[in-house]
């Protein structure tokens, strides 16, 4: 809370005063777009409760699957691959894809979120069987390593930052740096390099993707106890740049400052990705013009037929059996019982608390609040320096800069695209962030993209055609010291069939490859409960 | 009308018969000026001369007419309106070359200011006839101005192709008439100055007296702002499409086409360089009955093509429709490609090749890649492994492809970085190269599914090719060797990195 209050009484960044200004009223936007995000009348009601009493007699389910993100989707499809057919899947918006959602307009499909996946580590077995099965992994080498489709390998140039004026390419800055900021940067990369290769006493890397394979030793562990900023000060690591630099890491991967991460899952981001591929392409990531809504798109086409949309569940309770569900039926205003064997709560902790009484209250829990804009422009960024890239990132800005939609499947040089800007509201504490993202206009927020888009980009004067604005309150759990530990995060994640929660929240981590194995863990322990047989992947 | 503080001296009729001279010969290098470069920039010099002319004829005719509603001062209007060519006509070259590449309608441009120009010029000599009338008979007032007028059209017509553009550019020959005009209007000042008040209008004609100085001065300057200078020769055509820009230059029978300032070919040796494109890949089919053409909007390598009757299709792919449509429409271009996109052996398909691959069915008995050098990474990907894939998907059994592939001698890492990449997508592939004046020593990469054959039966006639020059094609003395190079990928661009690393100290 503390680097919250000194951004909010200093100023912090324009960007922050600007979100704090009162919200002007029903004034005309800059240019033609769109305000929205997910349906927070829907979410609200949630928690308050104001539902019609259930009727109609209970409908039986083998598997009933709450919340249609990715966590949930990635159940889904678990249940399906494992040939088990008898499951619904319901979901409170009227579209699945959570955080991973993406829209898509005349000149390209777009993000609303979640826009990359890494090249999976060797320990994410399920996730590589579900990419092999999508056609993403096309072959093996002779060593077995995993080959992807090279057109969804997000192509060169991936990134480019800009600083001093200047393109550059990479995200890390490169002139002007002094001896000592320079050794300090390699210094902290061969550190994160040792981490990379550290082994626990229990054999599993002290850092792994998905993060449930990490070693559980008490060094490492421990690492969760204190801030990564505070870790850092502690081992010499203070230079400017590299503190710019991993603040910004913080930001983009957790949507929270530095001070507010902890030392564990700030050396996460760094230490953890060791993808597996042949050709040299370990380090590269997936992507795709609508982002993660490619994956998202893939396993609803499979699910389709088990997806319910806008039918929230209202409750869970195991009654001695199974699952007593309730949930309503936006379309009919109708509240209905479903008794299902097992149930899964596919859902942030903070809505799954409400849902089922069984779970204690969600104190430990707290979500980063984003800005995600998509601005339509009729020709491509330019700038002095590097080239336009796929990632966009200004050293100057408290925006995360923008990734280019149209960058992996053209080569035409010029053209319409949509760019994808984002911000965490990460200065300001969540609930001061979620009341400015409620009260802001339509306009006032187009100003800042705008303007934070301008300071980098001048030469899109004129060239901004649509500014669409999707708001997330609850974005992504904040890894905050003592979250693993964290006693509610703890029980959660040890709930046993018939009730079982499936979430990044789980991990602490709000990745792709985190909520997929929350699902995929709880797909199959629903499988196991239920006498099905399969071949386990986790 | 009488002017009784003005002194009927000789000197002032001298002046005033001068500056016809002076005035008369201005206006024909303006309107000489707005014509040649309305040819440079816009070719079709006849269009561009007569439409000139006409105009410039035309506006005079406004300005004489519109003499008639000067009732006042006479020569204060003749020195103002002196002053006002001095300052638009001294600024027209380097005001037109710099408004070109910024302006949507050039053409709007040049019409209003031929049009101003012609009829300020109309304006004078009709004032000056009035001004004059005192101090001669009218016959032989007439006889002086209109023989003075044409001795200045002539000086000024002879002057222009002989010496002022040659010697002094199109710039500063604006400049440097401009101040004979200002000079004329100062000299009249000076005369005048006792006879009335002459300070604003000396003021005014100093400043701009001043500002062509300053024009003259960074004339250079502004000549290497203007694109038009970027290029060696005049340019011709010259327009932004929302791909690229297209220029096109000429000296004599030498046309250009450069696309984002980089040469594309130039008419004298361009044979040279299609048929090397082209016939080593046909001769070695044995049916070329379906061909594809990736790039190539210019129509030249379709022009080789089409000489193959075996040839019954080509099938041509050229992200850009202005370039297909230029060198389908414009006569002199279609001329130069042989009318191929009106051929019905032709079709054209105005796609990325990056994607018209993926979605492309059909096999294809010979491929010929014709893009733009990598210089940028959006060109990159269409050198990559995962396209030869897709374009080998499209290749026929038996079917050769060949790629246009920078200079060995220059780039040789890049240049063979192409081999490596067709050979990463399961291809055999084999360089040769050519040496193409404009270009350089130059390099191809042929490719086949299986073993390329050694031998290419040649057609007869050819300019360039024979089968014992074509064989030596495919030997590499030491410096432009085969080296080890990485595989072009997506995801690495590596040959985009090298080509810029490999030309950067052939580029200024």
């Amino acid at each position: 809370m503390r680097a919250d209050r000194r951004g909010v009484l200093a100023g912090g960044s324009a960007l922050a005063a600007t979100a704090l200004l009162p919200a002007g009223c029903a004034d005309r936007p800059l240019v033609p777009g769109t305000l929205s995000g997910p349906d927070m009348t829907r979410g609200h009601r949630l928690r308050d409760g104001t539902y019609p009493a259930p009727s109609g007699p209970p409908a039986r389910i083998g598997i009933a699957i709450a919340g249609g993100g990715v966590a949930g989707l990635s159940a889904g499809w678990t249940l399906l691959d494992a040939g088990f057919t008898d499951f619904v899947l319901y979901e409170l918006e009227d579209e699945t894809g959570g955080n991973a959602r993406s829209d898509r307009n005349a000149v390209s499909a777009y993000p609303l979120g979640a826009h990359y996946l890494p090249v999976p580590n060797r320990e994410a077995k399920a996730l590589r069987h579900m990419l092999e099965q999508f056609g993403i992994i096309t072959g093996a080498d002779t060593a077995g390593a995993p080959r992807f489709d090279p057109l969804q390998l997000c192509a060169d140039l991936e990134e480019r930052l800009f600083w001093r004026g200047k393109w550059q390419e990479g995200l890390y800055p490169q002139s002007g740096l002094s001896a000592e900021e320079q050794s300090q940067r390699d210094r902290f990369y061969a550190r994160m390099a040792e981490f990379r290769a550290a082994r626990g006493a229990d054999g599993r890397p002290a850092f792994a993707s998905p993060s449930a394979y990490s070693s559980q030793d008490p060094h490492f562990t421990a690492l969760d106890q204190q801030n990564f900023s505070d870790w850092l000060t502690q081992q010499g690591f203070t230079a400017p740049a590299l503190r710019a630099h991993l603040r910004y890491c913080c930001r983009d991967d957790y949507g929270t400052e530095p001070e507010q991460v902890s030392a564990w899952a700030g050396l996460h981001y760094f230490a953890a990705r060791r993808g597996w591929a042949a050709d040299e392409q370990g380090d590269a990531e997936l992507t795709w013009p609508e982002g993660n809504g490619r994956l998202i798109a893939l396993m609803r086409a499979r699910l389709k037929d088990h997806i319910r949309t806008a039918s929230p569940v209202l409750r869970a309770a195991p009654d001695g059996v199974g699952v007593l569900i309730d949930r309503f039926d936006s379309h009919r205003g109708q509240t209905r019982q479903t008794s299902a064997d097992c149930a899964i709560l596919a859902m942030p902790y903070f809505v799954a608390h409400r849902v089922a009484p069984a779970l204690s209250p969600a104190r430990g829990f707290s979500y980063a609040p984003w800005v995600v804009a998509n601005v339509t422009v009729s020709r491509l960024p330019r700038g002095p320096g590097a080239p336009l890239a796929w990632d966009n990132v200004s050293a100057g800005s408290d925006s995360l800069g923008y990734v280019v939609a149209t960058h992996q499947n053209s080569s035409a040089g010029d053209g319409p695209s949509v760019l994808t800007w984002y911000m965490p509201l990460s200065r300001l504490s969540p609930k001061t962030a979620r009341e400015a993202l409620r009260s802001r206009s339509l306009s006032a927020w187009q100003q800042i993209v705008r303007d934070d888009l301008l300071q980098i980009n001048p030469d899109l004067d004129g060239a901004i055609d649509r500014i669409d604005v999707w708001r997330w309150g609850h974005a992504m759990i904040r890894p905050t010291p003592g979250f693993l530990s964290d006693p509610a995060r703890m029980a959660a994640s040890a709930l046993s069939p018939p009730l079982l929660l499936a979430h990044s929240d789980l991990s602490g981590l709000s990745l792709f490859e985190e909520a997929h194995y929350r699902g995929v863990a709880a797909a199959e322990a629903a499988l196991r409960a239920r006498g099905h047989t399969f071949t386990s992947r986790i | 009308m009488t002017e009784p503080a003005e002194k009927s001296d000789a000197s002032l009729a001298l002046i005033l018969l001068l500056s016809v001279l002076i005035v008369a010969t201005c206006g024909l290098i303006y309107e000489l000026l707005a014509g040649t470069l309305a040819s440079y920039l816009l070719g079709d010099s006849v269009t561009q001369f007569s439409t000139v002319i006409g105009t410039y004829l035309f506006a005079m005719g406004i300005g004489s007419w519109l003499s008639r509603y000067v009732t006042g001062d006479a020569m204060g209007v003749f020195v103002r309106v002196e002053m006002l060519i001095a300052l638009i006509g001294g600024w027209s070259a380097a005001g037109l070359f710099i408004l070109f590449p910024l302006v949507a309608d050039f053409r709007f441009a040049l019409y209003t200011l031929v049009l101003v120009i012609g009829l300020m010029v109309g304006l004078e000599i009709p004032l000056l006839i009035r001004i004059l009338q005192r101090r001669f008979a009218f016959h032989e007032l007439v006889s002086n101005v209109l023989t003075v007028d044409y001795v200045g059209a002539l000086v000024a017509s002879v002057l222009f192709p002989l010496v002022l553009v040659p010697q002094l550019g199109m710039i500063r020959t604006g400049f440097v008439f401009g101040l004979a005009n200002v000079s004329v209007a100062i000299a009249l000042l000076i005369i005048l100055r006792k006879a009335r008040r002459t300070a604003p209008d000396m003021a005014a004609a100093l400043l701009v007296m001043a500002s062509l100085i300053a024009g003259l001065i960074f004339a250079e300057r502004m000549q290497r702002w203007s694109e038009v200078a970027f290029y060696q020769e005049p340019v011709i055509y010259a327009r932004s499409t929302p791909y690229q820009r297209i220029v096109l230059t000429r000296r004599n029978d030498d046309l250009r086409l450069y696309l984002n300032g980089n040469l594309q070919f130039s008419s004298r040796d361009e044979y040279r360089y299609h048929e090397a494109l082209v016939w080593p890949t046909l001769g070695r089919v044995a049916q070329p009955a379906q061909v594809l053409v990736l790039g190539g909007g210019d129509g030249l390598a379709a022009r080789e093509i089409l000489k193959d009757k075996r040839v019954e299709r080509v099938t041509l792919v050229d992200l850009d429709p202005e370039m297909t449509h230029l060198f389908r429409e414009t006569p002199q271009l279609a001329a130069l490609n042989g009318q191929a996109f009106t051929s019905p052996r032709v079709s054209v398909h105005n796609a990325d090749a990056f994607r018209w691959v993926r979605q492309a069915q059909g096999r294809y008995d010979a491929i010929l890649i014709d893009f733009p050098d990598p210089t940028e990474f959006s060109l990159g990907k269409l050198y990559t492994e995962n396209f030869y894939r897709e374009v080998a998907r499209l290749l026929a059994p038996g079917g050769v492809m060949a790629v246009q592939s920078t200079s060995p001698l220059i780039a040789p890492r890049s240049y063979w970085t192409v081999a490596t990449t067709l050979e990463a997508a399961g291809l055999t592939a084999r360089g040769y190269h050519a040496y193409v004046p404009s270009f350089g020593e130059w390099g191809f990469t042929m490719a086949a599914h299986g073993p390329i054959p050694p031998l290419a039966t040649l057609p007869a006639g050819l300019r360039f090719l024979t089968p014992e020059s074509e064989a030596l094609m495919f030997d590499f003395p030491p410096d432009m060797a085969r080296r080890a190079t990485p595989v072009n990928r997506l995801d690495n661009q590596a040959l985009v990195r090298s080509f810029s690393e490999e030309w950067a100290p052939y580029e200024g």
